[in-house]
């Protein structure tokens, strides 16, 4: 999933088991953002990929007009290989009974840097604090473990690292354990 | 404060009106976590959850194990809930290498799932107990938890982390005399449960403490992402057995219990109610198993998933339990996180505690089902 080319839609997987529900949520975020990147709709789980400058556009749209309400889940993955960290975010909706089974998954990404300075690089995204109350926290742990500066999120700091870790972000693929 | 102080130390000016207390990480009172409140006098007026005491970097080591050297560790967030916790992480990567799991073992995966909240379940219910000083409710749950325990020992050979789960099906079946003694077992827990509502549920002096403290309203339930009983104590009915069924939670016949009130007496009393759906299902699905028949697919050795990446979640006894499985082709994850409810419902706790009594700090804090080493990982 991770390729960068631009299609419209990569991958459609066994179109039989796809709804009309994922097909008219995926169709509306296209229309409306053209630019957006629509990278599979398989059963109950959409993948939306957006430039960073979009993110907070689509996410209020997904909010307002698809009435997903939360997020279960932010997580970070690096991609040393492309010089990128991407943010991922598995929106859900508590109120609205037809999307309960869906999971929106709502993908960005950001520049990496080899020599990480949390907060001060350009690694740097804006926060959903404000779309997505819910994802203080997740943001909170992504930053510590990720080195991504949420730009907005009112909490910004160390979660769940010692208070004196003085390392690189343990996530980042050159971390390494020791003795593996 | 221009001197230079260690990180994690912070200075702070004495007021003679607002003090800072930390609860934990080692009071018994807060589980392994520590909350770093401010106080005015009796009243909490800030609240600063402060989670990582026992992080263990699951994600990180997950990257390093192939996918079946994965699950003995990845149970040791939730020890009392180890089948739930693989649940997903097994649903994620047979989706990854499309396996499929065979009937009988979509039954006994139901059944230690259930068996195991009811052992968490238990086990929480007798903190809670025993942190409102209610000694009685701390002795009855845990000896009580002593039989499923036994049951799952027969099931899988351990009394806790089971490693019972793997991708394709369950490790092996159980011993021939299962059904009959998991079904006197389940009667009786029952029957035993059901009591608790005179010792425990009814009682006056655990109303009077928990009654209206720590209201959570649905908007802010929903607002805030939280899940499991904390959100289904708020009035949304959400539960991912009934809403996402997995497995063959379909073909159960539960319902999932839903109360009005957001206040930590309707909090502590969800997965009690919870514990007699648990019981229902698991008669149910002993009476629908097919009697005979394989448990688990045979797997390749070292198997590898596809370049792509999926999403299963499933409902633990604290909510909402998600695996994001990243996977570039190799034996092992590319990236494995995972989304637990205690952490997403860390976010209610600042919510909740502030503008409360510092007495109430126990029954708020122990009613949100929060389990610090599964949210800190």
């Amino acid at each position: 999933m991770s390729s960068t080319n631009n299609t419209e839609i990569e991958k459609i997987e066994d179109t039989s088991l796809v709804s009309d529900t994922e097909k008219s949520l995926s169709d509306s975020i296209s229309k409306k953002f053209p630019n957006v990147q629509i990278t599979y709709v398989n059963p109950n789980r959409i993948r939306v990929n957006v430039k960073r400058e979009e993110i907070i556009d689509v996410a209020s749209f997904i909010r307002d007009e698809l009435h997903f309400d939360h997020a279960e889940s932010v997580s970070g993955v690096d991609y040393p290989e492309d010089n990128q960290v991407e943010v991922v975010y598995h929106l859900g909706s508590y109120t609205d009974p037809s999307l309960s089974k869906q999971i929106l998954a709502l993908a960005t990404r950001t520049p990496r840097e080899d020599i990480p300075h949390p907060g001060n690089d350009n690694t740097k995204l804006p926060s959903l604090h404000d779309v997505f109350p819910s994802v203080s926290f997740h943001e909170r742990e992504c930053f510590e473990m990720l080195g991504v500066y949420f730009e907005g999120n009112p909490d910004n700091r160390r979660l769940l690292l010692p208070e004196d870790w003085a390392d690189i972000p343990p996530l980042r693929k050159d971390f390494a354990i020791k003795g593996r | 404060m221009s001197e230079r102080i260690l990180p994690g130390l912070q200075l702070e000016k004495v007021d003679d009106r607002i003090m800072t207390l930390n609860v934990g990480p080692q009071h018994p009172g807060s589980g392994h976590m520590r909350i770093i409140l401010k106080v005015d006098g009796d009243y909490i007026v800030h609240c600063d959850p402060d989670p990582g005491y026992v992080h263990r970097g699951e994600e990180k080591m997950a990257e390093y194990r192939n996918y079946i050297t994965n699950i003995p560790h990845l149970e040791r967030p939730v020890i009392h809930d180890s089948c739930n916790i693989l649940y997903p992480y097994c649903l994620g990567v047979e989706e990854l290498l499309g396996l499929e799991v065979p009937e009988r073992a979509k039954y006994l995966r139901v059944i230690a799932a259930e068996l195991n909240r009811c052992v968490y379940t238990q086990y929480w219910l007798g903190i809670y107990g025993i942190f409102l000083g209610h000694s009685t409710m701390f002795m009855w749950p845990v000896g009580d938890r002593e039989l499923f325990i036994d049951l799952l020992e027969k099931m899988t050979g351990a009394r806790v982390t089971h490693s019972y789960f793997v991708p394709g099906g369950i490790r092996n079946d159980v011993p021939p005399n299962f059904e009959d003694v998991c079904l006197r077992y389940v009667n009786y827990f029952e029957k035993r449960i059901k009591e608790y509502a005179d010792v425990f549920y009814d009682n006056p002096i655990l109303i009077s403490r928990t009654k209206d403290t720590g209201i959570l309203s649905r908007e802010d339930a929903i607002k805030l992402g939280t899940t499991g009983s904390v959100l289904r104590a708020s009035g949304v009915d959400f539960d991912i057995r009934k809403k996402e069924p997995y497995d063959v939670y379909e073909e159960m016949d539960f319902d999932s219990d839903v109360l009005k009130e957001g206040d930590s007496y309707a909090r502590s009393k969800i997965p009690w109610l919870d514990m007699f759906q648990s019981c229902r299902i698991i008669r149910d699905a002993l009476q629908k198993m097919p009697k005979s028949g394989s448990v688990r697919v045979k797997l390749k050795p070292n198997p590898k998933g596809g370049d792509t990446e999926v999403y299963r979640r499933v409902e633990s006894g604290r909510g909402a339990l998600g695996m994001h499985i990243v996977s570039k082709g190799k034996p092992q994850p590319y990236r494995l996180k995972i989304s637990v409810g205690s952490f997403r419902n860390l976010i209610a706790m600042p919510h909740l505690l502030t503008g409360e009594k510092l007495g109430n700090l126990p029954p708020v804090y122990w009613s949100l089902n929060y389990w610090p080493v599964e949210a800190d990982r």
